[in-house]
């Protein structure tokens, strides 16, 4: 099948594919709703969409392959808070335990069919095995007493934005908190680590610089053929681990190694993506000029790719999800907050601009 | 028995006309409302059972005051009405 790029935005699921006369927008779905996130299970070739209503609260809804039409399924649901519990978040505000953001959907291992793992605001992790007819959340990690140093970054509140179920192991899970560091179970969510050792939050008091708990990575991602090294932009630079995440050690990037998503080849982890902006609080491209940067050798140097990118008042961001590499590692695509979509063919050395008409671009997935 | 109102901004969502509900409280009418659209609870209250921070229900055109309990009380032949804020571009 084509290769099909997967646009959630603030107004709507957008799918583009490449016809005759290059890359377009094909077909859209939810028009006018808030659609956070989509994930094309490969194992079954079914869809799902998380819409964020707002008012109405977080949905999720599914296509099953080849169908057109989509349908509701269940929302993971927080359990019933106890009565009297004092449940604080690392700001010092009470949690509430409802899911008010749906920020990340992964699919479980290659012969879990109908497994999924959901990661929710406020930081509660979930798992479905019954393809998002119901949805359990893992206690163990929710429960947690360190939970509680967890704190928004970002956001009012911590959420879970990635997960990377581990290629060798699917009981092997890792999930990246902003910001509450990486925690990873190897016995299918009985328990849980924190495993963000080596990372440094640099804004804040310089004892508290290397607590793992307050880490904020923005993203992670795990090579899927070479799955001990992983990668992280995190929002104070970018760090990487070639040991399973056991130790992380930064690397530095220019124009600025600031950003949110980070995309890792396939099969060679020493190839990886990212978006700089300029820094925390200025989140533009540095000099209005929009770039990729790109590392082959594991994060020693990086080329700043910009051939087919805006380089004059360009004041586009990408968000975390907003940067993917399709299973090939030839084909990337990035969609901003302007609504601007490109792709590139050639691992980014040169990118094809889409559309600049799209809303608020949230996420890229390839299908 | 009350009669529930629901927005044309939520029937986009989930089919809900206005349906009769018996009961003494907002939580005990809703419950009537949502037995027959279970679908509808999730739209309207959290996870925790309490109203969603931006909707609100007017009684008789009067707000309720109990948004996480629902315990206001509903008098027979009321009017309740299940609305939420408008925003965004």
């Amino acid at each position: 099948m084509a290769p099909t790029v997967m646009v959630s935005t603030r107004k709507g699921l957008f799918e583009i594919g490449k016809g005759r006369a290059g890359w377009k927008v094909r077909d859209g779905h939810f028009l006018a709703d808030n659609v956070t996130l989509m994930l094309r299970d490969r194992r079954d070739g079914t869809d799902y969409a998380t819409l964020n209503h707002g008012h109405f609260g977080i949905k999720l809804h599914r296509r099953d392959r080849g169908r057109k039409t989509w349908h509701e399924i269940a929302t993971p649901a927080y359990p019933p808070k106890p009565d009297g519990l004092v449940d604080n978040d690392g700001w010092g505000k009470p949690v509430n335990w409802s899911t008010q953001l749906i920020w990340s959907l992964e699919a479980g291992g290659p012969r879990q069919k109908g497994t999924l793992w959901c990661g929710t605001m406020p930081g509660g992790l979930f798992r479905s095995r019954d393809r998002g007819e119901s949805w359990e959340l893992m206690e163990s990690l929710w429960r947690h007493p360190d939970r509680n140093k967890w704190m928004g970054g970002g956001a009012d509140i911590p959420g879970i934005h990635s997960i990377c179920v581990d290629p060798r192991d699917p009981d092997t899970v890792r999930v990246a908190i902003s910001c509450g560091g990486v925690w990873v179970t190897k016995d299918g969510g009985l328990t849980w680590k924190q495993s963000a050792h080596g990372m440094r939050y640099d804004q804040g008091p310089v004892e508290e610089a290397a607590n793992p708990d307050t880490q904020d990575p923005h993203m992670m991602v795990q090579c899927q053929g070479d799955p001990s090294k992983l990668w992280v932009q995190h929002h104070c630079g970018i760090w990487r681990s070639v040991d399973d995440g056991v130790s992380w050690t930064e690397v530095k990037a220019k124009p600025s190694s600031f950003g949110f998503g980070v995309a890792v080849h396939p099969r060679d982890a020493g190839t990886a993506w990212f978006v700089p902006g300029i820094k925390d609080e200025k989140r533009i491209p540095v000099d209005g000029a929009l770039v990729v940067t790109r590392t082959r050798d594991g994060g020693k140097t990086f080329r700043s790719l910009k051939k087919g990118l805006p380089q004059k008042h360009a004041y586009d961001v990408v968000f975390r999800h907003g940067l993917a590499v399709d299973d090939s590692g030839e084909l990337l695509a990035m969609g901003s907050t302007t609504g601007n979509v490109w792709v590139s063919e050639d691992q980014g050395d040169s990118w094809q601009h889409v559309t600049g008409t799209l809303p608020q671009v949230y996420a890229i997935r390839w299908a | 028995m009350a009669t529930v109102h629901f927005t044309s901004n939520l029937r986009r969502h989930v089919d809900c006309p206005s349906v009769e509900s018996t009961g003494g409280t907002v939580k005990s009418v809703l419950d009537g409302a949502f037995a027959s659209n279970p679908r509808l609870r999730h739209y309207v209250l959290d996870d925790q059972g309490a109203l969603r921070k931006h909707m609100r229900i007017l009684i008789d055109g009067q707000a309720i005051f109990d948004r996480h309990h629902l315990s206001d009380s509903v008098k027979p032949g009321a009017q309740v009405w299940v609305m939420q804020a408008l925003s965004g571009g």
